[in-house]
């Protein structure tokens, strides 16, 4: 029989393909069922966020935070939030900083259980979607209580934040994370012995430590190449360092540890938020320098001098001292980092957004070269990817 | 600034006097400064030498000073897993001159440089993979240069007739209006009516 030479197929996989986890094209070359090359189109998402900051004030920016990665929107408005803060050269109080953490992990659970959840159902699960999503719920019900939004929630003002917590949020809470182990447990016995799920995650797109430094990896996706790496440890912002927790690692870097450091993970948030309620201080959630936040309403209706500072602060906003930072810190799907560069005025000069899923998605074509058509969703699931922050 | 990053920044300067050409303390994060051709050396010594072990690049991006000569700054952000210190990296550059490309050091590079390429046009030399890649198929000019308007030059719809997406000139039904809130006491600094009273008093009445 005559050789015959095949040539490569080539499949577009998205933009609008539900495993594509929003706006992905990915442009993939197979040999037969073997992917030779993946090369991922982004930017169907992109609505230039670092540009229409750099025509907002300081405060109007904190929105365009929820907006990025939006399955975990109030630790990037922490990052940004913490950024402001080193240049004006304040620090939030300590009830804030609780507050602020407690809400942080309350997000990484958020973004856990989506990511477990539609990772699950990529690769053939359907039931822990449901069930997470209702745990969810139960989240965003205390994302509406403290901020009034379910998902954008603005909370995080560089100086603290904005309210503080409604009456009995906290006792409620506390009740949540006494319950919300079993649903770990239950997800668990769903997925981490499940023949299927293991067939399809074990040993699919393994990255090892050096390739995950050299493909910039950060959050899950590096310690499940065994990297004991998290900011929240190393470089501790806000009040980690009081708060006792541990940081799961994997062994192989394969999509399966992925998943088993993101369960782990939401133990160990479950642990900071109890402590935080525990430990959370009396006082003011922002600090009291009228000039940087805005003073209380109440006050307002008595003093000439409150209103000035509203007025001043809802139109003009503040003034950064000319400076730049970079400022990262552990969101749940890795190194959040803010790069702000002032000029002194009362608007960003630049606002550069570091996402961990841009690094990530790069690497994907080193991720998926010789595995099989079907992998390639295991590995786009486990590396968490959304577009808002990818696209930005 | 903490004392070891200190060390560190004396420690690279003396390493490579004549590439780093300054070192500065930016809000007690360390700050080198370096130039196109001396990048890729200065990276290499970063990523490689026991002391530094800056085995990350976690961000590559630019800014652009439109006054200046040399009107972008690219700015590397490193950092040492090993040591846990952050590092910035910086060089400027202006449309013409490319800058050497360190996807042969850091895989990630290539995204980033590609980013950067996209949205200020600076030219990387060398790199494997120059596309466009967060803007449109066809798109032209680098949206965050600060002489390309917020607006943009293009809006897109679906026309009926053609059956398919076409590009528009941009066109608003209110002119784009940029509120400057700046302060009218620090701002602007000659109110009107200012000239009487500084033609009465002399010197006096000019703030």
């Amino acid at each position: 029989m005559a050789e015959t030479q095949i040539k490569p197929l080539t499949l577009n996989f998205g933009p609008q393909h539900p495993a594509a986890h929003g706006v992905l094209r990915l442009v993939l070359e197979l040999d037969g069922e073997v992917i030779e090359r993946a090369d991922p189109h982004i930017g169907l998402l992109h609505r230039g966020t670092e540009k229409l900051i750099e025509y907002k004030t300081y405060l109007q920016a904190v929105p365009y935070f929820d907006r990025l990665d939006y399955v975990s929107p109030m630790n990037q408005e922490h990052a940004f939030a913490l950024a402001v803060e080193k240049l004006l050269g304040i620090e939030a109080p300590p009830r804030a900083q609780y507050i602020r953490v407690l809400y942080s992990e309350i997000t990484r659970i958020l973004n856990h259980l989506l990511n477990i959840a539609t990772f699950a159902l990529d690769v053939g699960a359907m039931t822990p979607i449901l069930w997470a999503f209702e745990e969810r719920e139960k989240l965003m019900e205390f994302y509406e209580r403290a901020s009034g939004a379910r998902m954008h929630a603005a909370y995080f003002r560089p100086g603290g934040v904005h309210q503080d917590l409604p009456a009995g949020l906290l006792d409620d809470i506390a009740h949540f994370c006494g319950t919300f182990p079993k649903h770990i447990d239950d997800l668990e016995t769903l997925l981490t012995d499940n023949r299927i799920f293991r067939q399809r995650t074990v040993d699919i797109g393994v990255v090892s430590a050096e390739e995950a430094f050299d493909w910039g990896f950060s959050g899950p996706t590096l310690r499940a190449s065994g990297v004991p790496w998290d900011l929240r440890k190393a470089q501790p912002y806000d009040c980690y360092e009081a708060l006792d927790f541990d940081i799961p690692i994997g062994k192989k870097g394969d999509c399966f540890d992925r998943y088993l450091v993101r369960i782990e993970e939401m133990r160990q948030c479950l642990r900071i938020m109890h402590q935080c309620i525990e430990q959370m201080p009396d006082g003011p959630v922002v600090v009291e320098n009228h000039k940087v936040t805005p003073p209380r309403r109440g006050e307002m209706k008595r003093s000439m001098e409150a209103l000035i500072h509203h007025f001043k602060l809802y139109t003009e906003g503040y003034h950064v001292p000319p400076g730049e930072t970079y400022t990262a810190v552990e969101a749940p799907k890795g190194e959040f980092g803010v790069f702000l560069v002032s000029d002194g005025s009362n608007r960003p000069y630049r606002c550069k957004i570091r996402a961990p899923g841009f690094a990530h998605l790069s690497a994907m074509d080193f991720l998926c070269k010789g595995h099989m058509l079907a992998d390639s969703v295991a590995i786009l699931g486990s590396i968490d990817i959304v577009f808002g922050e990818v696209d930005r | 600034m903490d004392p070891a990053l200190k060390d560190l920044g004396d420690y690279i300067a003396a390493a490579l006097p004549e590439e780093v050409t300054r070192v500065e303390d930016a809000y007690g994060e360390l700050m080198l400064w370096t130039t196109p051709e001396s990048l890729i050396k200065v990276l290499t010594f970063l990523r490689n030498d026991q002391n530094c072990q800056f085995r990350q690049v976690v961000d590559i991006t630019a800014v652009d000073y439109p006054d200046r000569e040399a009107r972008f700054e690219v700015v590397y952000n490193l950092l040492s897993f090993k040591h846990n210190h952050r590092i910035r990296l910086k060089l400027a550059t202006d449309e013409a001159t490319p800058v050497p490309s360190a996807v042969l050091l850091f895989s990630v590079a290539n995204w980033f440089e590609r980013e950067v390429w996209d949205l200020f046009g600076v030219f990387f030399s060398d790199h494997p993979d120059l596309r466009r890649i967060l803007t449109d198929y066809g798109f032209e000019g680098h949206p965050l240069r600060k002489d390309f308007p917020l607006t943009g030059y293009v809006e897109v719809r679906y026309d009926e007739d053609q059956k398919r997406v076409v590009y528009e000139p941009v066109s608003l039904v209110q002119e784009f209006r940029t509120f400057d809130f700046a302060s009218p006491w620090e701002g602007i600094l000659h109110l009107p009516g200012d000239e009487k009273a500084a033609a009465g008093e002399g010197e006096e009445g000019k703030a």
